[in-house]
């Protein structure tokens, strides 16, 4: 099989000191940043985003990678230990896993999240080995009007699927818009929005706007409203699970990620939608229906379980078509665009060695976090008694040091400080601040992509659904828009009247 | 998520006005909205495209969509916001909505920020940086004098030279690291 023989070869690449070296850092870092509070895994690939100007891009995505897989481990020891999560994708986890920490069951809670996790993990990236090479086959001759087509389709879901609000949505898609169209046009060299200034002429750059937006905008908002007392995190014990509970939960390891996966994949919110489907199935198949809401642990291992296979889901869609379905996604998008790499069905035969590298990667990572996270657990959980006035202060220099390393200008901090306020105003104003980021970076190559289909096309319309993938993508979407109509028009069923 | 308003029944008049002003403060977010729409149109417009234009989409049909766009949204947000939708703040771990807003610790937060940016090139990385955390930990509360600035220099100091030296992304080391 080709992809196995590939995948030997990512295994070579993976296993070399250095890379092995840089998926320690990366699982350590992100099992660090999971656990703490306030810092996501796209803030903390974000404010790395810097390290792409000194290191190779293999190295940087294993990284990268380790660390959003190991945010996901990290995040469920908060939810568990805290029940406060600060993660959509964690919320579950703190449904039972708090309940059984509170009864003094957090070392199973924290086990039966890890073991899921692992399996999880596993379970997905054996998916990505699989399914990636497909995709990658039956996509490789789509041209430009495709890629817009997929594009759009992309603005569209994190606006509408996403969120409460479309109108917020959008508003925060045309921010990003807006921002992705200063400096100088591609094609033309015409100056847009530059106002005369050199400065300007060169864009702004990614690494700022994400910067700015997940960090800078997320410390300033934490500052308006801190917690003038954070809470106590419950004290644990070393992770273990008897032999009852395993026999309860092995089945819900096994289930998750073929709820996670599917989701992951499709631009429909990350981690969020299946770690809930999830628990609701758990919860459905429970022989002990007695014990949910006090503590079930099949509602820790379920969800865990679904969440981390919907980030091997997510790596699908993103290095096979390009387009990303989470905020972590998005920014190491932004890094792909750093390295001059543009991911997409092409990807898989021009950088074997960096894709297959990064896959196997993902292995070797799980491995490292099931290692690091079964003993390590009650060593973690130290770190959520960090004083926060250092955590955030933290996270401020660590924003300045990107900002600053872009260009050695101290005008990008300027620029830096201004989007970071822009994104405390969406965060006070229920703006989401994902589509943003995703009109900044997928905003100026959709206007490539768009005119040059135009001109393939001679400036028919026609040019932009002259494949049967485009009119596919834009069937989707259609129906996307039109959802919240159709669903208003059915019958409602257990309406509340 | 909106949720419709609570009617609110302050008795007298200035002070209605001003509660309403708070309570459709989004208001604001819709003519920021407005006026970037209005400055990307402008923009867009007053391009003067000259026989630069290769094919039959130029430089000007993206802003002018997205311009467009803006102002629709802006329109769309203040009905939105008129009949009562809200925008929901975001929630997470350290965050306590119950209380309000605490603007002295940002407006702190912002001027430490802007103060450090211009002590790079004078002083240095390391320094402006430490000045950086251990000012913006002041702003957030912290009050230990003996260990806070101690923190801030090795934070800085080791990012210094993890980045200049090991990564090779060059930062200015300032009149102190000439000295050592």
């Amino acid at each position: 099989m080709n992809a196995l023989n590939s995948l030997l070869d990512g295994f070579g690449t993976a296993l070399t000191p250095l890379n092995l070296l840089w998926a320690a850092v990366g699982v350590l870092l992100g099992t660090a940043i999971g656990v703490l509070p306030g810092i996501g895994p796209a803030m903390a690939v974000a404010l790395l985003l810097p390290v792409t100007y000194g290191l190779e891009p293999t190295g940087a995505f294993i990284m990268f990678a380790g660390i959003y897989y190991g945010a996901m481990f990290g995040g469920s020891t908060t939810s568990i230990l805290l029940n406060t999560p600060g993660e959509s994708a964690a919320v579950v986890a703190a449904m039972e896993g708090n309940p059984m920490a509170k009864s003094g069951r957090g070392a199973q809670a924290l086990a039966a999240a890890a073991i899921g996790h692992f399996a999880g993990g596993m379970v997905g990236t054996v998916l990505l080995v699989v399914l990636a090479p497909t995709v990658a086959d039956l996509a490789v001759d789509i041209g430009a009007p495709d890629y817009f087509a997929i594009m759009v389709l992309a603005f569209i879901a994190v606006t509408s699927v996403l969120g409460s609000s479309r109108i917020r949505g959008l508003a925060s898609l045309l921010i990003g818009l807006t921002i992705g169209l200063v400096g100088l046009d591609q094609m033309t060299g015409q100056q847009r929005l530059t106002f005369g200034s050199l400065q300007l002429a060169d864009g702004v750059d990614v690494v700022i706007v994400a910067v700015g937006l997940f960090a800078i905008g997320e410390a300033l908002w934490v500052a308006a409203h801190l917690r003038r007392r954070p809470p106590d995190p419950i004290p644990v014990g070393r992770p273990w699970l008897g032999r009852a509970d395993v026999r309860r939960t092995w089945k819900s390891w096994a289930r998750g990620p073929f709820i996670g996966f599917p989701f992951g994949a499709i631009p429909a919110g990350g981690a969020e939608i299946p770690t809930f489907l999830s628990y609701v199935t758990e919860k459905r198949l429970s022989k002990h229906k007695d014990e949910w809401g006090k503590g079930a642990i099949e509602g820790v291992a379920g969800p865990e379980s679904a969440a981390s296979a919907s980030a091997a889901g997510t790596l699908v869609s993103m290095l096979t078509l390009g387009l990303p379905t989470t905020a972590v996604a998005a920014v190491m998008l932004a890094a792909f665009q750093q390295y001059g790499i543009q991911p997409g069905p092409l990807l898989f035969e021009r950088e074997p060695d960096l894709v297959w590298g990064l896959i196997a990667s993902l292995f070797v990572g799980m491995v490292l976090l099931l290692a690091l996270n079964l003993p390590l657990a009650p060593v973690w959980a130290k770190l959520l008694r960090i004083p926060r006035p250092y955590l955030y202060a933290g996270i401020m220099f660590f924003a300045a040091v990107g900002a600053y390393a872009v260009g050695g200008e101290v005008i990008d901090l300027v620029i830096l400080l201004i989007i970071g306020l822009i994104g405390f105003g969406m965060r006070r104003y229920g703006l989401p601040v994902l589509p943003a980021i995703i009109g900044v970076i997928l905003g100026p190559a959709a206007e490539q992509q768009l005119r040059r289909a135009l001109q393939i096309s001679d400036g028919s319309v026609t040019g932009l659904v002259d494949t049967p993938f485009s009119v596919i993508v834009y069937a989707v979407v259609v129906l996307l828009l039109a959802w919240p109509l159709v669903r208003k028009a059915l019958p409602r069923k257990g309406a509340r009247t | 998520m909106t949720t419709p308003t609570t009617d609110d029944s302050t008795p007298a008049p200035t002070g209605e006005r001003r509660t309403w002003l708070r309570d459709h403060s989004e208001l604001g977010v819709c003519v920021l909205l407005l006026a970037l729409g209005v400055l990307v149109l402008t923009d867009a417009l007053t391009m003067d495209v000259d026989i630069t234009q290769r094919g039959p989409v130029g430089p000007k049909t993206v802003p002018v969509v997205v311009g467009a766009g803006l102002l629709v949204i802006a329109a769309l947000l203040a009905v939105d916001v008129l009949r009562g939708g809200r925008g929901q703040a975001e929630t997470g771990e350290d965050v306590d909505l119950s209380e309000p807003a605490d603007w002295r610790t940002v407006l702190l937060l912002t001027g430490v920020f802007l103060g450090s940016a211009v002590l790079i090139e004078p002083l240095g990385f390391p320094v402006a940086g430490a000045l950086l955390f251990w000012g913006a930990a002041f702003a957030l509360g912290s009050r230990r004098t003996d260990r806070d600035p101690l923190i801030a220099a090795v934070v800085s100091f080791v990012t210094y030279a993890v980045f200049n030296n090991l990564l090779g992304v060059p930062l200015p080391g300032g009149p102190l690291m000439g000295v050592l």
